[in-house]
Order: C-alpha cells, then structure tokens, then sequence
C-alpha cells in the first residue's frame, strides 16, 4: 500500500477521507473542512494529514535559529485583559530601555553566535519616533551583522502616529535605520466580538491585515500569530487562519505561522484555563493544514514548553524558533519554561523528534545544517505513512 | 573511580542513540514492514521482540502513538482514566546498595540518615486518611538493620488504625534483601507481611531488567532473575504487584525490549502484574552524575511509552509518570497509551531528590484528564474503581478479590 493510500484508509476510518482527498491532491481545505478538523475526536489521524503536509514541504527539515529577544518597554496603554506584561507609566516595575541600554544588551551577546534580535515591547504614548530609529541604530551598531526582527503591525501604528505620516513613508526609514522583518504578534483574534472583550482599545483584525499588507508592500517579510485558547469559538478561530490566508494569497509575504497559546496568571482573565498540551498539538495540526500558502509553522517552543513543542514537529510544525535570551513577555504570565536555551540543546530534541535540524537565519536562509550521512528528505517523494 | 564507574560513561548508548527520520518510514522496505507489524497491533496481534525492536528503530513517534493509542482503547474502551489518592512515605533513607542514580540514600551513620518514628508515620498516614486516601506507598533503603518484623508490626498497626488504606508497600530488592538478612526463603518473608496485612507490591527496583546493565548501574541490586522470582513468589502467594522500568542510562534499545519481553513472559505465566509505569534516569545530583548521559528528552519517553503499551500486550494498565515527566506532557501519554495518573502522592522524596519534582493537587490532574476527554476515576491498588462517580462497589475491592480477579482476567488476555 502507497503511503497516501495508507493515509486516505486512515483518514476515511475517522470520517475525514475526503479532507484526505483534498490534502493528498494539494487542494485547499474550505472552512468547513477546518471545523471538522477542529472537532474530531481522533486528534492522531488529524496529526497525520498535517504531517502528510509538513513532510511534503520540508521533509524532516525543522528550523531553528539563534537569537536573542529585546522587550525594550513594558509601559503601554492598550490595557488587553490578556496581558500580564503590561505597566502604566507610573506603575512599580515599569521600564523603557533607552538607547543606548539597547546596545548594551545585544553587547552583552557578542560571545554567542546571535543571527537575529527580537525587539517587541508595549505600546508606550510618549516615545517619539526618533526613539525607534535611534533602537534600531543602535542594535546594528553593537553587532552591525544582526537581523533586527522588530515591531508588530500594533506598534508599527503607533510608531506612524507618532511619525506623523502614513506608515508607507515610514517603513523605508526604519530599514534605513536596520528594520529587517516584522514579527507576527499583535493578531490576537480577528474576531470583533473577541476584540470586544479582551483588547478593545488595539487595532481591528481589518486594521492589523491592512498594516500587514502596508509592511509586506514595503518589500518586508513578517510573520503571523493567533491567541489561541482563550474566549474565542473555533468559527472565530477559523475566520482568522481563513483572513491570514487570504491575505497570504495577495502578498506572499508571511513566511511563519505561530499559534500563541493564551497564558493566563497575572493577567485580568487568570481564571480562562490556559490550553492543554492537546489543544496546543491541534492548533499546530489546524494551522498546517488551513494555511497552505505559508511556508513555515512554528512550534513556540517558551510557550508550549519544550516537551510539546518537540512533539509538534510530528503534528505539523517545521520551526521551534530560536535559542531566546531573556523573555520577558510570557514569564510574567507565569511561563515557566527556561528564559533562553542552549543550541545544543535545541539540535537534540529535534533530532530526537526524527528530524533533521537546520539553523537558519531569519529569512530561511540555512546557517549550517545537520547533515551528516542523512539527508533530508524533501518532497512529494515523502508522503506519509499509516 | 573504579572500573564500573568508568563503564557507565564509556558505554552509555542512550546517549549516542539517534531517533530514526520520521519520514524514513513512509517509502520502501521499512514501510511495507511497519505496515505489516502496524496491522498485527491494530488486530490484536502479538508483536515478537524483533518485531518491538524494529518498532523502536525505525518508526516515527506519530506513528507509534497512533498504536499506541488504539491498544489503550482496545483495552479500556470506557473512556475512563484512573488515579489513585496516596502518599509516598519513605520510611527510611539508609541504604547499603550505593546505586550510583540514587540522591535519596545515606550510608548508615551518615549524618542525614534517618528512620521514621512509628508516630510520625502514623501521623502522615493520618493526612492521608483525611483526604480520602486508598494507598500508602512506601519504600525505604535497604537498612543493614530493619528487618521484616519492623516492617510487618508497622503494616499491621496501619492495617488496624486505617483499613481502607491500602499498604503498597516494599519492592522485590527490599524483600530480597530481607531474605538474605534474615537468612530465609524469601516465600517466608512474603507470607508474613502478607499475614500482617501487606495487599501489594510496587514495581520499584526493577531500573533495567538486564544483567549487564545492572551490573553497572546497580552491581549490588538484586539481579534480573530474583527481581522476576520475588513478583513471581508474590503473585503466587494471591498478591498482585506492579511493573516499572527506568531507562536512558546506559541500556542499548534492544536492551529496553528485553527488559519488556522478561517483564511479559512472566505475566504470561502468574498474570499478577497491574500496571507497568516507565520513566527516565532523572541523573540531576545523583552520586555518579558526571559519568550518567543527559537526561533523554522527552521524544525517546513517548516512544518507549508508546512500544510498553504495544508491546505488553498482556498488561491491563500503563500508568503515567507525571511527577517526572510534568503535567502537560502527562497530559499528551493518555494519547501514547497510558490509561492511569498513578499516585497523587501528596510527598515524594526519591526522583524529587535528583531533581525531579512536579506534584500536583488533585484537582489539577482531574482537570488534565477531563480535557483529555476522559472520565476521571478514583482506583484502589488493584484497580478497582473506587469512586461516588462510578456505579457499584470497588471491584476488585481487596487482594483476596484481585487475586480472583485475575485468574478470570488471565484467560481474555489475547495472544
């Protein structure tokens, strides 16, 4: 029996032959295929149609990078209920890097073979936009070689505002000053209701998709996030992979997906439970099998842990981003996961996984890669088995 | 350092071991194989030692969990996950068996070696009571001194002042070193604290059920075949008694097939085994931690897991190691064929010494299960369910019906 007939057997067996069908076909999974996916009981087999997809795309290939990540504020005025990180201007704990302190922490890596830094932080009121030219200076000038990876499309809004022109204008000026991707945060779920309830005061779905579609028009790559696990419906979770989608079609910029895992301690919603480690294997799984125009599904590993993001590379993710010097966003919401991990560490859980672990840099190109006597094995040639 | 220490590090194959490609097994030769042995599992079919072995060496942890996964719902179609309200008391520390995982013992006289007064064990067994407790799980080191009788008058004591508290108690090297302490068979010593109350074995001791491997990890521990005859002498003697196994030290993986094989083939034999549970070398801190290899991630346990569940295909239950392995990825083995928390513990002493320590209140683990969409029961040691969710009595209720039970349960066992 051919590996697609084993898996369409399969399939069929738990009521999902034609989503089968359509997989091994390369065809696009409608809405209603997802909600299926979303609720059927047999959370293996629809971990075996996203691997059937993972390992025609990349084989065993799973990315990994070094990096190092900047929250460079904690003071912000959007006051999600999600958030544990946030801090009022004037609240104990509350901090902006300036600078020149910037520099000083990607200095303080020099030592470790850092390819890209992080920069994400709140939505402060009062820096100016020179701030976040001068940020962006002033990390390329401690390590002049570094991609900085910085701003989601929430902060990007902001830095327009206070800019005082269309963010078209300003995008240019912040490549000029080092700016060399976007980072996918902010999405949350596109859902207005959920808006509503949760993070009224930040941009729209349609206003994130819109900036999205600015930042990838400007000839920038970024990623793309979904706040999963929280008050959303699985339709609402649907509606946002099928906006990221369609954006995806028109642009071709988003290289990554990231489902984030909602982390509730010390934030305003402590009493949602957090999602399990199963949820967290299926929104994997969801996210590889709705968004077949984006190359890339990342396994966050300081969210999940690291025990479920290395079981992930077998449901559907192909990236467990990098080696993450001091989180700081999701450990105030009670992550307890280490606040950075070792390269060696990183290249033995996915080997021990099955797969081949490929350092990359930010845009995919390899670093170095675990070659060996084994090559990967990439292509419709690897279809899956049982 | 001797010669012995020395080995642990030169031959440690866990650590050079290297996962099979996941896609390695959707073409060609390995394919037809692993569809072939994948259809004797799903039909109820008994898989050799090769057949594990290969399993072990070239399937993908997908895979293997999907097996996994449908022997636990052969076997437990009710959709029900059970765990047991206990405590672990350690009633001593001291030891003389200088195994080298070990960051629990203390030689006798060092200056935190220490025995529990009866009152103090009397006291945390009280605790227990008081939260509905079914289990007290104790274990101590092989004190040069204590003897069976201490141990038989304690058990009876606790049999008299709590009834419906089980004593799990002791392990195959603990009545193994009693006989020879004590210069009898070790039937005898087994027929006492039966007398006194004793209602099961734990699994505890067995580490790799491999003479070389034994010899270098734990050259002074009771060997593979007395560690095999004292469960078997303990199922003859009516009791039923519990499987484990601690791999990723320096066993090969044809080693840790051979540990389920021996494990099998004396289940064939009494069927007294309840449950197997495995876990990792936890090497944080032990005393010959420099010469352990890093811990195996959490990959290598879902597959071992996996292969036990397919494997020990005369096994009723595999328990979970939550207390080593952490809740959220406890959560995710009820899917790679485990269908039991295990023990709520309320203490733990032993892996939490090597750095090991994830417990978690009762609530939490009903919740895990409740979201794994599974049932939550309370169990007893035998695995009767033991719960005001469950329709009827506990059954089995007691070691004399476990005993019973399993002369019943031992003729559905598939082969």
């Amino acid at each position: 029996m051919s590996a697609t007939a084993r898996l369409k057997t399969r399939a069929t067996g738990a009521g999902l032959g034609d989503i089968a069908d359509k997989l091994i076909a390369g065809e696009r999974l409608t809405l209603e295929d997802g909600k299926r996916l979303y609720e059927a009981p047999d959370l293996h087999t629809v971990g075996a149609l996203a691997n059937h997809v993972r390992e025609r795309l990349h084989g065993d290939r799973t990315y990994f990078n070094v990096n190092q990540h900047v929250n460079y504020t904690n003071i912000c005025n959007k006051l999600c209920r999600f958030c544990a990180f946030q801090r009022l201007p004037k609240q104990p704990g509350a901090y902006v890097f300036s600078p020149e302190q910037v520099e000083l922490k990607i200095r303080e890596q020099l030592h470790n073979p850092v390819t890209e830094v992080h920069m994400v932080a709140g939505i402060h009121p009062k820096l100016d936009y020179k701030y976040y030219k001068d940020i962006l200076r002033a990390a390329k000038r401690a390590r002049p070689d570094i991609h900085i990876k910085a701003f989601t499309m929430v902060e990007l809004d902001q830095i327009a505002k206070v800019a005082g022109k269309p963010l078209a204008e300003v995008l240019p000026e912040l490549v000029e000053a080092g700016l060399g991707s976007v980072p996918g945060g902010g999405a949350e779920v596109f859902s207005e209701r959920v808006r509503q309830a949760t993070y009224h005061l930040k941009n729209t779905g349609d206003e994130w998709i819109e900036i999205a579609r600015t930042v990838h028009e400007a000839g920038l790559r970024s990623n793309c996030t979904m706040l999963h696990g929280h008050i959303e419906t699985i339709d609402e979770r649907l509606d946002h992979l099928d906006r990221l989608r369609r954006l995806q079609d028109e642009t071709g910029g988003f290289q990554t997906y990231i489902p984030l895992s909602f982390h509730p301690d010390n934030s305003e919603m402590a009493h949602v439970p957090a999602p399990t480690a199963l949820d967290e294997l299926r929104e994997i799984a969801l996210g590889r099998l709705m968004l077949d125009n984006i190359p890339h599904i990342k396994a966050y590993w300081i969210l999940m842990d690291v025990p479920i993001a290395q079981l992930c590379l077998a449901f559907g993710a192909d990236d467990v981003d990098g080696t993450v010097v001091e989180e700081r966003i999701y450990h105030e919401a009670g992550a307890t996961t280490p606040q950075e991990v070792d390269r060696t560490e990183l290249v033995r859980w996915i080997r021990d996984a099955g797969r081949v672990p490929v350092e990359r840099d930010t845009l995919y190109n390899v670093v170095w890669s675990d070659d060996g006597a084994r090559e990967a094995i990439v292509g419709d040639a690897a279809p899956l088995g049982v | 350092m001797n010669a012995a220490q020395h080995a642990v590090g030169a031959l440690a194959p866990s650590a050079s071991w290297r996962a099979p490609l996941a896609s390695g097994v959707r073409t060609g030769s390995v394919a037809t194989e692993l569809d072939r042995i994948s259809d004797k599992v799903l039909s109820g079919g008994r898989i050799s030692f090769e057949e594990g072995l290969f399993l072990h060496e070239s399937a993908d942890i997908g895979t293997l969990g999907m097996l996994a996964d449908a022997v636990r719902m052969r076997k437990h179609p009710e959709g029900v996950v059970t765990y047991i309200v206990d405590r672990n008391i350690n009633p001593t520390n001291v030891c003389i068996t200088d195994c080298g995982f070990c960051a629990f013992y203390r030689r006798p006289n060092h200056a935190e070696a220490y025995v529990l007064e009866r009152d103090e064990i009397v006291a945390k067994v009280q605790e227990l009571s008081e939260q509905g407790g079914r289990q007290v799980l104790m274990q101590g080191g092989h004190h040069h001194k204590l003897k069976s009788d201490w141990w038989c008058e304690l058990i009876a004591d606790l049999k008299s002042r709590f009834p419906q508290i089980n004593s799990h108690a002791l392990s195959a090297p603990e009545l193994h070193h009693f006989a020879v302490i004590e210069k009898r068979p070790v039937e005898n010593v087994i027929r006492d604290l039966k007398d006194a109350g004793w209602g099961s074995l734990p699994g505890a001791g067995a580490e790799m059920l491999v003479e070389r491997v034994r010899l270098i990890i734990a050259p002074k521990k009771t060997d593979t075949d007395t560690w095999l005859d004292v469960h078997r002498k303990t199922h003859e003697a009516g009791l039923r008694s519990s499987a484990t196994m601690m791999f990723g030290n320096v066993e090969t993986p044809a080693e840790r097939i051979e540990h389920l094989e021996r494990l099998r083939q004396l289940q064939d034999e009494t069927g007294g085994f309840t449950a197997f549970a495995c876990w990792n070398t936890q090497p944080d801190g032990v005393p010959e931690e420099h010469i352990y290899p890093q811990r195996t991630t959490p990959g290598v346990y879902l597959r071992v897991q996996a292969i036990a569940r397919i494997y020990l295909d005369n096994f009723k239950n595999m328990q979970t190691s939550y207390v080593t392995q952490g809740l959220k990825l406890a959560q995710v083995t009820l899917r790679y064929g485990c269908n039991d928390f295990g023990g709520t513990m309320l203490e733990e002493n032993v892996v939490s010494a090597a750095g090991c320590f994830n417990l978690q209140s009762i609530q939490k683990i009903e919740d895990v299960i409740e979201r794994a969409c599974f049932a939550p029961r309370r169990r007893n040691s035998w695995y009767g369910i033991d719960d005001e969710r469950h329709d009827g009595p506990p059954s089995p209720a007691n070691p004399a019906e476990a005993a019973t039970h399993r002369a019943v349960s031992g003729t559905e066992v598939s082969r």
